[in-house]
């Protein structure tokens, strides 16, 4: 392990606070699983978490069975018979994916829309939130509740005023524009978050640092964000399944070239919206990659926003 | 690179002598521009006569850029058949089709980024964007020369506003269509039926034969749209109770929506709709026609466990793929008949073409989509059936399907009296609006009275 | 040129992604790296360099639009002449709208409490049990979901049909109800309980959600109280009710928060579900179908500003929030 001043635990190389943090969590984990022995053998108990888990499933179950079943059968009887009558197909798919939707070529869209529309607000909103946090400069809980009660404007009402400006700049149809819409949606609600987690964070630490000479800059990077990563990774999740599964944003600011594969899915049900078994195995291909995202950075969640690394 | 495509493609076309089918255009592009291939063309499929976009100049290499709510598959078609344009002025036309189409043409608009050319579902969206917003151009003389030799007058109108003409009909849909199962009428030994009383008697004859089975289907929910179907069924009687000029003045407000001949169109639409004997043939009772998807409520024709279902033309492609729609199919459409003697009234729906944008490239397409030549190569586009217009040069050749031969003779017939759809020219707080809710309020328990004056009290002031 | 505004290939679109983030980082990296110099930049600076792209972006894209929103709320439909409050009058006089306002008020109390509330309790039942991220990974999965998804998912559970020999329920629903021997039920049609169900799906989406920030925060209560706690004898609902929902309240708070201010602007689950028709509609959708199909910006823009006048309750709460957690420190 290498030299650790006292005052500033984040000079710590990464690996060493890791293994520190974890040491911690087994051992508290054993405690606590053994506080908690009564609560996990009550039936009750295990009982409402399963009845909860298999409420929660069941729907997406259906539309997963469902995608693989041939379109006359989805309009004439329910997706549980296939218990009894199994009658599957993977043309649903066929058609989606290598049909005249081709909706493989939308992936690349909806990657190249989100990736920057989940790092560029979270950027942002990282400095900002640092500010309201932690500069004391005049006006600043006005500018924070101001900020903070923007998350109540419709995305709506932007679409018109927005859209004029782009067309004035001449940059309307591109990705820019997209990833900057997606960039002021976020940002109210992001400030939000982020700001809170911020908040949580002791204030002896940032003193020590001031105490050190550090500035605000150096603050920011060294002191706060290596403890914030796992809240910047929990929000980033989110913000990657909001971009990821937005509507509207890419049907008004996208292009044909550039729209993403929500509108295209949108589309599948048809000029006159019966195509139903096209739209099921649709939607279950827009869900892969959210999937994928949620299940491998699943861990942050587990972690905790903050872990309470810090404190105690 | 666009330039040097565009050359290569131009001196194709010199090759081909503007005659041959695109394939050879687009081998002429990626070969690298050898179009010496003629004798194989057989490009009489969509060649056409271009002399007509002449008088725009040159326009080679320009783009047209349409906004339309029509996706695949039907939107493929609808590219194939700009192809001949393409071919004799080399305008590329930007194709963009959304689900969302009218909310987001709204949006465009007001913000200033239009179209060059929208397909507008309805003459209402056309009168709201010209009187709102002043952005739609008039269509150019070409355009309007096109609608007066091809279309009856009617259809000029609908495309009209405040006297100016701005928009051409392009689709056309007949409404006016009972679906039935003929081999059901064949076993039972029923014939179409001539008048609405022989249509009442024949679904209570149905009834007897079949222990006291119920005839009709219907639905009417559409989504957003619930309840458009059912504004269908109430114009269809409109048209047959109070006839085509009490029609014009009913749409227009200068008979109030709670006129007691509007009350008598919902009450003999009610005759089938609100009778428990007579709907909802294998869907549930009077109020399941609210929930049940209008694209699911004919399905039962096929299984039988529903016998009349009043639809559109467009119904055919909601049955499932394969299925035989014919005479003698297994399923078919006559006429809803009327009781009046003298006329035939009928009632479509259809689609126009208006231009946000007066470029020359954007009058050549006008006139292009309002021409015979459009008609002919969209019916040609058009393999599977499904489609028809108004368009009196329609040749019925081309048309893909028996039932598409019939939809256009109806279209077509002289004594046909053509009316579009009211709900899509009423104000649209009413016909996009209160018209719908007021018909789900109506078949989901509330007297006919209550709704008409609801619906009256929604009409916009101004 | 062509690249930055119009890439075509995958390579070229990812290409561009790829620059549009640097190309970020570089220019924010740039101002940071200027205002790094304690004691000799002004403080002001400093906070103006953190806040100031934020706000710029805010005040751009979203004030701007609101204030434009709150003048043509007093304006008539095409938006050409003034008509003072005549568009607030409808907008609360009306049958129509009055049924919208009660819906929203609904959904905004009832989606935020029942989602927090099974997203809770739902987080301390699984919490450290062998199955654990199974668990969470089944009751986030909504959250992975589009709207349109959504709404195709529960189509398939609320689907009616008539309960006749030969007809199959296709709805899941239903079907439970015909297995219990009973009626099937248009569940999207009855009013006033459809507004529940069409309700269930945003608190079936938005669980998820709740379920894992507070599950974070449950794991970061501190140990000994727990077990100072657990010596006192407190188990079960005990330790819940006086233990742990104490300790996480302020995460509660923020999950409750941010819940009722997406539920204020839900529009799709309406939207493709009922289409807002059969009493149904919350001023978010009302708000679309009047601007956006009915062309009549007015009224839209006046319930815009209900929605807006509706959520200084929760922002009002939040600040004395913000107040109480300063005075602690």
């Amino acid at each position: 392990m290498t030299a650790v001043p006292p005052t500033l635990p984040t000079s710590l190389d990464a690996d060493a606070s890791h293994d520190i943090q974890r040491v911690g969590r087994l051992s508290r984990a054993e405690r606590r699983a053994i506080a908690v022995k009564g609560k996990l053998s009550s039936p009750w108990a295990s009982a409402i978490a399963i009845i909860i888990a298999i409420l929660w499933t069941v729907p997406s179950i259906g539309l997963l069975v469902t995608s693989f079943r041939p379109a006359i059968d989805i309009r004439s009887s329910g997706w549980w018979t296939v218990w009894t009558d199994p009658q599957f197909t993977l043309d649903n798919y066929d058609d989606v994916l290598f049909g005249s939707a081709d909706l493989a070529s939308f992936f690349v869209n909806s990657i190249v829309i989100t990736l920057p529309a989940v790092v560029i607000p979270i950027s942002i909103a990282l400095l900002a939130s640092y500010a309201f946090a932690w500069i004391d400069f005049k006006g600043r809980n006005l500018l924070f509740v101001a900020v903070f009660a923007l998350q109540i404007v419709p995305i709506q009402i932007t679409l018109i005023p927005l859209l004029s400006a782009y067309v004035d700049a001449e940059i309307n149809g591109t990705f820019w524009t997209v990833w900057l819409s997606h960039s002021i949606f976020a940002l109210p609600l992001a400030i939000f978050l982020l700001h809170n987690f911020m908040k949580e964070i002791p204030a002896s630490l940032i003193e020590a640092a001031r105490m050190d000479g550090a500035g605000h800059v150096k603050i920011f990077f060294q002191v706060l964000l290596p403890l914030l990563v796992p809240a910047i990774a929990s929000f980033a999740i989110f913000q990657f399944l909001w971009v990821w599964n937005d509507l509207l944003v890419g049907l008004t600011f996208a292009n044909q070239d550039s729209r993403p594969l929500t509108v295209a899915v949108a589309d599948l049900a048809g000029t006159r919206g019966n195509a139903w078994h096209l739209l099921t195995a649709g939607a279950f291909v827009s869900m892969i990659v959210p999937l994928i995202v949620f299940l491998a950075l699943q861990r942050y969640f587990v972690r905790g926003l903050l872990a309470g690394s810090v404190k105690g | 690179m666009t330039s040097s495509r565009l050359s290569v493609k131009r001196r194709a076309l010199a090759a081909v002598a503007g005659g041959a089918s695109l394939a050879i255009v687009l081998t002429a592009c990626s070969s690298g521009g050898s179009g010496d291939d003629e004798s194989s063309s057989g490009g009489e499929a969509s060649s056409i006569d271009c002399a007509p976009y002449e008088e725009f100049g040159d326009i080679d290499g320009t783009k047209v850029h349409v906004y339309t709510s029509i996706v695949d598959p039907e939107g493929a078609t609808m590219q194939a058949s700009f192809e001949p344009f393409t071919e004799c002025t080399g305008v590329e036309i930007d194709y963009e089709a959304s689900r969302e189409f009218e909310a987001q043409l709204l949006v465009r608009v007001k913000a200033g980024n239009a179209p060059d050319i929208a397909f507008l579902p309805q003459p209402g969206l056309l009168q709201t964007i010209v009187r709102d917003t002043g952005t739609i151009v008039p269509a150019p003389e070409s355009v309007a020369k096109n609608v007066d030799e091809f279309f009856e007058p009617t259809w000029k109108d609908y495309g009209t506003v405040d006297g100016v003409f701005y928009a051409a009909p392009m689709d056309a849909n007949v409404k006016s269509y009972v679906w039935y199962s003929p081999a059901a009428f064949a076993d039972g030994g029923y014939e179409i039926p001539e008048t609405w009383d022989d249509l009442i008697a024949l679904s209570e004859q149905y009834s007897e034969d079949n222990d006291g089975a119920l005839p009709w289907c219907a639905g009417v929910e559409s989504g957003d749209a619930t309840g458009w179907p059912g504004t269908d069924w109430v114009e269809d009687m409109m048209l047959r109770t109070a006839g085509p000029d009490v029609y014009d003045q009913w749409y227009t407000h200068e008979i109030p929506f709670n006129d007691p001949q509007v009350v008598t169109a919902f009450d003999t639409a009610g005759e089938v709709l609100k009778d428990p004997a007579m709907v909802n043939a294998g869907l549930g009772g009077v109020d399941s026609i609210a929930t049940t998807p209008w694209t699911e409520a004919g399905i039962g024709l096929l299984d039988g466990t529903c016998f009349l279902h009043r639809a559109a033309n467009f119904y055919q492609t909601q049955f499932p793929e394969g299925t035989d729609v014919s005479e003698d199919g297994e399923v078919y459409a006559f006429y809803l008949p009327t009781n009046q003697t003298d006329i035939k009234p009928v009632e479509v729906g259809g689609t126009f073409a208006a231009a946000f944008n007066d470029r020359p490239e954007v009058q050549a397409f006008q006139t292009y989509i309002s021409s015979a030549d459009w008609a002919n190569a969209k019916a040609k586009a058009t393999p599977n059936g499904g489609w028809v217009n108004a368009n009196l040069q329609l040749d019925p050749e081309n048309l893909a399907t028996e039932f598409d031969r019939l939809s256009a003779s109806i279209l077509t017939d002289e004594n046909s009296i053509v009316r579009f759809d009211a709900s899509d020219l009423m104000p649209g707080a009413v016909g996009a609006g209160t018209f719908w809710t007021g018909i789900v309020n109506w078949l989901t328990g509330q007297s006919t009275q209550e709704v008409v004056d609801q619906i009256e009290a929604s009409w916009p002031t101004s | 040129m062509d690249f930055f505004t119009s890439p075509e290939t995958t390579a070229e679109k990812l290409g561009l992604m790829v620059f549009a983030m640097l190309l970020f980082v570089v220019v924010m990296g740039g101002l940071l790296f200027a205002v790094d110099k304690p004691k000799r930049v002004p403080r002001w600076v400093v906070a103006l360099c953190f806040v100031g792209p934020a706000v710029l972006l805010v005040v751009g894209g979203l004030v701007y639009p609101g204030i434009l929103t709150i003048i043509s709320s007093f304006k008539n439909k095409t938006g050409a002449e003034w008509v003072g409050l005549d568009n607030y009058v409808t907008a609360f006089t009306t049958d129509q709208f009055q049924i919208v306002l009660r819906n929203t008020a609904l959904w905004v109390v009832l989606v935020p409490i029942v989602s927090t509330f099974i997203g809770l309790v739902y987080a301390v039942l699984v919490d450290r049990t062998r199955f654990e991220k199974l668990a969470k990974a089944l009751v986030f999965l909504p959250m992975a979901i589009s709207m349109v998804g959504a709404s195709i998912i529960w189509k398939f559970v609320y689907e009616y049909r008539p309960d006749q020999p030969g007809i199959q329920q296709t709805g899941l629903l239903n079907q439970l109800l015909v297995w219990l021997g009973l009626e099937p039920q248009q569940f999207l049609i009855n009013q006033p309980t459809n507004t529940l169900f069409l309700i269930a799906v945003m608190v079936w989406i938005q669980t998820g959600f709740a379920m894992t920030i507070l599950s974070a925060a449950i794991k970061a209560i501190p140990d000994d109280i727990v077990e100072a706690a657990r010596l006192d004898g407190l188990h079960g609902v005990g330790m819940f009710r006086y233990i742990t929902v104490p300790s996480i309240r302020p995460a509660l708070v923020v999950v409750v928060t941010t819940i009722a201010m997406g539920t204020l602007k839900v529009f799709d689950i309406v939207r493709t579900m009922t289409g807002g028709q059969f009493g149904t509609s919350v001023v978010a959708n009302e708000f679309y179908t009047q601007s956006f199909r009915l062309a009549n910006e007015g009224l839209g823009a006046a319930l815009a500003v209900i929605l807006f006048i509706l959520v200084i309750p929760i922002v009002v709460y939040n600040v004395r929030q913000l107040r109480l957690s300063e005075e602690v420190r």
